[in-house]
């Protein structure tokens, strides 16, 4: 059977590599305190010696559109292109160009939809900024197959916070289950407090810090129970218009395993959003 | 209402550069075009197999015409869209980076929770 061989949860920031290419005049005061913690984060990566990566992300307004909306979708392709002409325009990303893992995209479909998940698949996706910061900031060599895993955190009606829960135990037993020698990172991208278009966009920190703050402890002692009791698809619009991409945590809590802390857990107060970075080693740090 | 239309509008503008600079220039003009040919096309079909309903309420068309993304936020256009769409058309015209993101805040300041509702 596969290895769990690490759950990594994060926030994507689509300016980090912009931040941390920068010289001179034009690099940001916080971007080498940045740059350090990223690096430690990877190091959370690295060590797990991963062999495939699946990816959990959101798609945002892409290539998924409000004419044909999935809830969850697993792509299933050799090949995935990466990011948009709108990304490279707002945050000098890169065109991308990343491997999949069709044998492991199939058993995460065929498994997940009989264990009750009707999934939606894609033989042919194009992956957005959800996926690829990670890539950036976890693995910039973009050598490892992937498979994506989009969820709808962006476009009414959404599935309810309790079903990314359960959908990530699920991809967390399915990928345990997978009749396969390989070692699996299973990394999940979404936001803790967050507004885009709003109001209270882009302030000097996040807009909501009280969330923030119990949402990192939600997340770094694995309490999904608390979680759930005080997040409801009507009040993630309150700590910002965009919060519900924190039920991309959710789903990495579910994946992690309720009750079960982060073996490594840090945070950055940006502007505009707070930056956080979680990694659990499910068979223990001696594993490794 | 058609909340959806002005999401698809906003959609399909910010996608394709040409356009995005034909909307900064001449708004009024690219939402004619834009409702009278491409509304009714249904993005994953072929193009003959068009819609024969979809049109923006005056107060829509009003809203893009104008650029008013303030209006556009209280229509329930998705705010990611919007968003997105004048960052790329308007952040070029300010020297000091975030400014126009700061000023879009501003100018949104008077919507208290909760927001118009963004479902389509």
């Amino acid at each position: 059977m596969a290895t769990v061989a690490a759950v990594i949860a994060s926030t994507h920031h689509p300016f980090y590599l912009r931040a941390s290419t920068a010289t001179g005049d034009d690099r940001p005061p916080f971007a080498d305190e940045w740059v350090a913690k990223i690096m430690a984060f990877r190091e959370t990566l690295t060590r797990a010696r991963p062999d495939v990566l699946v990816m959990v992300g959101s798609d945002h307004f892409h290539q998924i559109w409000l004419d044909n909306m999935p809830q969850f979708l697993v792509g299933k392709a050799p090949f995935y292109d990466a990011n948009f002409y709108n990304e490279e325009r707002e945050f000098g990303l890169p065109r991308m160009f990343l491997r999949g893992h069709e044998e492991l995209s199939e058993y995460v479909l065929r498994h997940g939809i009989d264990a009750g998940f009707d999934l939606a698949f894609s033989n042919e996706l194009r992956v957005d900024h959800s996926i690829t910061c990670p890539i950036i900031t976890l693995r910039p060599q973009a050598d490892l197959p992937i498979v994506p895993v989009y969820t709808n955190i962006f476009a009414p009606p959404m599935p309810q916070p309790a079903r990314f829960v359960e959908l990530g135990k699920a991809i967390r037993r399915l990928v345990e289950e997978w009749p396969s020698d390989q070692r699996v990172a299973i990394v999940g991208t979404g936001h803790l407090s967050l507004e885009l278009g709003g109001p209270r966009q882009f302030g000097p920190h996040g807009p909501d810090p009280e969330f923030d703050r119990k949402a990192v402890s939600w997340i770094a002692s694995g309490d999904v129970k608390s979680a759930l009791a005080e997040v409801s698809l009507d009040s993630l619009w309150e700590p910002g218009n965009a919060t519900h991409g924190f039920m991309d945590f959710l789903l990495m809590m579910g994946a992690a395993g309720e009750n079960v802390a982060a073996d490594y857990a840090d945070y950055l107060d940006l502007f505009h959003t707070m930056e956080a970075y979680f990694t659990w080693y499910p068979n223990g740090v001696d594993s490794l | 209402m058609s909340k959806y239309l002005l999401d698809k509008f906003l959609y399909t503008i910010d996608r394709d550069p040409q356009l995005v600079e034909r909307y900064r220039e001449d708004p009024r003009g690219t939402v004619g075009w834009w409702e009278a040919e491409q509304a009714n096309v249904i993005i994953g079909c072929h193009e003959g197999e068009r819609s024969t309903w979809l049109k923006f309420s005056d107060a829509e068309r009003d809203a893009l015409a104008s650029h008013d993304y303030a209006k556009l936020f209280g229509l329930g256009a998705h705010p990611f869209l919007t968003l997105t769409l004048f960052i790329g058309m308007f952040e070029r015209d300010y020297a000091e980076p975030l400014a126009f993101q700061r000023e879009y805040a501003a100018r949104l300041s008077d919507f208290t929770l909760p927001y118009p509702d963004i479902a389509t």
